[in-house]
């Protein structure tokens, strides 16, 4: 008891730094030092995207020189933007410690569904999609009943759904098997042609640096306020401008060929609310808490069903909205659609991109870096004019990899203690 | 013996009040028949062997599982828990033996989750201002509330638990094994924690299965076996004598004899009618 007094923080020191104990790192030496324990700790972050994407780039740019190209990577960026989609509702189930195998599956149909009803039966075009997207949703409120009400697995249930989706989808396509859309529409320019002018991508990309400096700055402001230590302006600033600069210069080299795709556009804006929605509200707080701890989740008051519903029903829709752009990047609507690949691209993205399987551990971020990387091997595999026999392999080992390092990693937080 | 004498009625008025409280698990009855009084700034030990039921009244209490029958009274009027929020909305909060908090979240993020403030743009740095002023007051040792709880000891754990529960402002805190598995300093800094607790006015419920932590701390022990009453006790009852009401095996007439007048004691005196 008469430790009490020796535990009263000094006046002059703010809220958070009354304990001794606890190194402060401040600074540039500060911030590698914090990078650098964290690492050690198995704290990765998006450090084995970055290692990884920077092999890859190496070894194909120097099996063929075309794939650094403007041309190549502009096109990357189309077909990153459909699967990418899909994974980023990955990233979500992954969050509350949940899968859904089925994404493939939803993403064909609803390109089917689209197709059917706007080719086939005449229906306009957005409401086509909103009934492909209601669709998707559908699915997830199902698999979300299966698993709130029955108890069963995802893994199991999402698995039925699998095949019961692609029967649907077959079901629907009908004898003839594939459905073309029409070229010139709008919606088809946006998947095979639509970039942003030059202007607007460096304005786009110049106002997401001046968000990200001005919330860090009013941040700071508050804490300063508050009598918390603030983060040095310095660091936000700095942080800022390298953000800005170096995707200013990706932006320009795009530029040099077709630019940047509206349809990267719009999914790097699908992760842009994704993150400030995990991150910045109740809703993305109990995600990550119903993935850690379900019970502690379910004590504090949580409505666990519901979180659990959400994220099955965010998942569906994606992958159904990643149906109907990957619809329209092909400008069809096939039996071929969302199967192969598809579906463990997509979960191969996010977990590569470093959102943990098992739960309550991951960023929407995760998903546009997991699928750059995905979608760097199939296009440099593509340009060596590989088979699929091996574009498979090879994708498959990756995936493996990027498991394997998650595991690890994972051993590593708990034995450092960091969950 | 002399523990009647010693027996003080509690000053504060009566926060909880049970009845008659049974609950059935199927054929089983884990709870039969529990009387219950806890008054404002009292400290009650709930003691039992493994079995007892006293995990099953907590949870009663907690609004997670419902009595079968019985009436409970929360500051004077009847209640009925559906869930754990109707629980929390009357100013009952519990700390569970596994402490319920999401390792892989900060401090912060734990003591607040399901209150966050502003929900649709999360107010973090007025959260954790609320979270280092609790602390302080538990005159908490955190380091660092922006690290996840997985990187904390035992003790510090129990801190954020506790500093959680108060969060809302309860009118009764109830806390399940909060020494066990602790060292000896942590056991005395979570003991500290209680009396601070209880000095703000809060009733207190903590199981223990510890003697000498329950005697050190607690106002007035409940002895629960096979899911009943067994008696109430006084921190200077000698330690055979709870043992023996916990256990059953000194399950004579002489200990019964005690604990029934300790009962009739604690009736006269406390706010029953």
């Amino acid at each position: 008891m008469t430790s009490d007094a020796e535990t009263k923080p000094a006046a002059a020191a703010p809220l958070d730094r009354a304990d001794t104990r606890v190194r402060h790192d401040t600074g540039i030496s500060g911030a590698v030092r914090g990078f650098l324990d964290r690492v050690r700790s198995g704290d990765l972050g998006s450090l084995p995207v970055v290692v990884g994407l920077a092999i890859i780039w190496t070894v194909f740019q120097s099996l063929n020189p075309v794939f650094l190209s403007s041309n190549n990577l502009v096109n990357l960026l189309f077909d990153s933007s459909t699967v990418g989609v899909i994974a980023l509702g990955i990233v979500c189930i992954l969050m509350v410690g949940e899968i859904d195998l089925s994404v493939g599956s939803v993403s064909g149909f609803a390109s089917a569904l689209v197709g059917v009803l706007w080719v086939n039966n005449g229906w306009p075009v957005g409401i086509a999609i909103l009934a492909a997207l209601a669709a998707g949703a559908v699915i997830g409120v199902l698999y979300a009943l299966l698993f709130n009400r029955l108890g069963m697995p995802s893994f199991v249930s999402t698995l039925a759904g699998l095949l019961a989706v692609l029967g649907l989808q077959l079901f629907i396509l009908g004898s003839s098997g594939s459905i073309n859309l029409p070229y010139g529409s709008p919606i088809v320019d946006l998947g095979q042609t639509l970039v942003m002018p030059p202007v607007v991508a460096y304005a786009l990309v110049l106002a997401a640096g001046a968000a990200t400096f001005t919330s860090g700055y009013r941040t700071a402001a508050r804490r300063r306020a508050a009598g918390l230590t603030p983060p040095s302006l310095g660091g936000i600033l700095a942080r800022a401008l390298i953000f800005t600069v170096a995707l200013e210069l990706v932006v320009y080299y795009l530029n040099e060929d077709r630019g940047v795709p509206w349809m990267f556009g719009l999914f790097v804006g699908l992760v842009a609310a994704m993150d400030y929605a995990l991150k910045r509200t109740k809703w993305g707080r109990s995600m990550t808490a119903v993935g850690g701890n379900r019970e502690a989740a379910r004590r504090s008051g949580i409505d666990v069903r519901a979180i659990y519903t959400s994220a099955f029903v965010v998942c569906s829709t994606l992958a159904a909205l990643g149906g109907v752009l990957s619809a329209i990047r092909l400008a069809s609507a096939s039996q071929q659609a969302g199967t192969g690949d598809v579906n463990l691209n997509a979960i191969a993205a996010a977990v590569i991109g470093g959102t943990s399987l098992f739960g309550g551990r991951g960023s929407a971020y995760s998903a546009l870096l997991g699928i750059i990387v995905i979608q760097s091997i199939a296009s440099g595999l593509t340009l060596l004019d590989l088979s699929s026999s091996l574009r498979y392999m090879i994708t498959g080992g990756v995936l493996a990899v990027a498991v394997i390092v998650d595991s690890l990693a994972r051993r590593s937080r708990v034995s450092h203690g960091r969950a | 013996m002399s523990n009647t004498l010693q027996g003080t009625p509690p000053a504060g008025d009566l926060v909880l009040s049970l009845r008659g409280i049974c609950k059935q698990f199927g054929a089983v009855s884990a709870l039969s028949d529990i009387d219950l009084d806890v008054h404002a700034g009292e400290v009650v030990a709930l003691v039992g062997d493994n079995g007892a039921g006293k995990s099953t009244l907590v949870k009663v209490l907690a609004g997670v599982h419902q009595p079968t029958s019985g009436t409970m009274e929360f500051r004077g009027k009847p209640v009925t828990l559906a869930g754990p929020n109707d629980a929390l909305a009357l100013g009952i909060a519990t700390v569970f033996q596994d402490l319920a908090l999401c390792e892989n979240l900060d401090v912060v993020a734990n003591i607040f989750l399901g209150k966050e403030l502003q929900p649709y743009a999360l107010d973090e740095v007025a959260m954790e201002i609320r979270a280092w002023k609790l602390l302080n007051e538990l005159s908490a040792r955190i380091p660092s509330v922006r690290e996840p709880i997985a990187s904390l000891s035992g003790g510090q754990r129990q801190t954020v638990a506790i500093a959680r529960s108060l969060l809302l402002e309860p009118k009764l805190i109830m806390l399940d094994e909060p020494t066990a598995a602790l060292g000896v300093a942590q056991t005395a800094e979570v003991l500290n924690l209680i009396e601070r607790v209880r000095e703000r006015g809060l009733a207190v419920i903590m199981i223990s299965h510890n003697m000498e932590d329950v005697r050190a701390v607690a106002d007035r022990i409940v002895v629960l076996r096979l899911g009943r009453n067994n008696g109430i006790f006084y921190p200077d009852t000698s330690n055979q004598e709870l043992v023996g009401a916990i256990t059953g095996a000194a399950d004579n007439a002489v200990s019964r004899r005690s604990g029934r007048r300790q009962a009739q004691q604690d009736l006269t005196e406390g706010a029953r009618a």
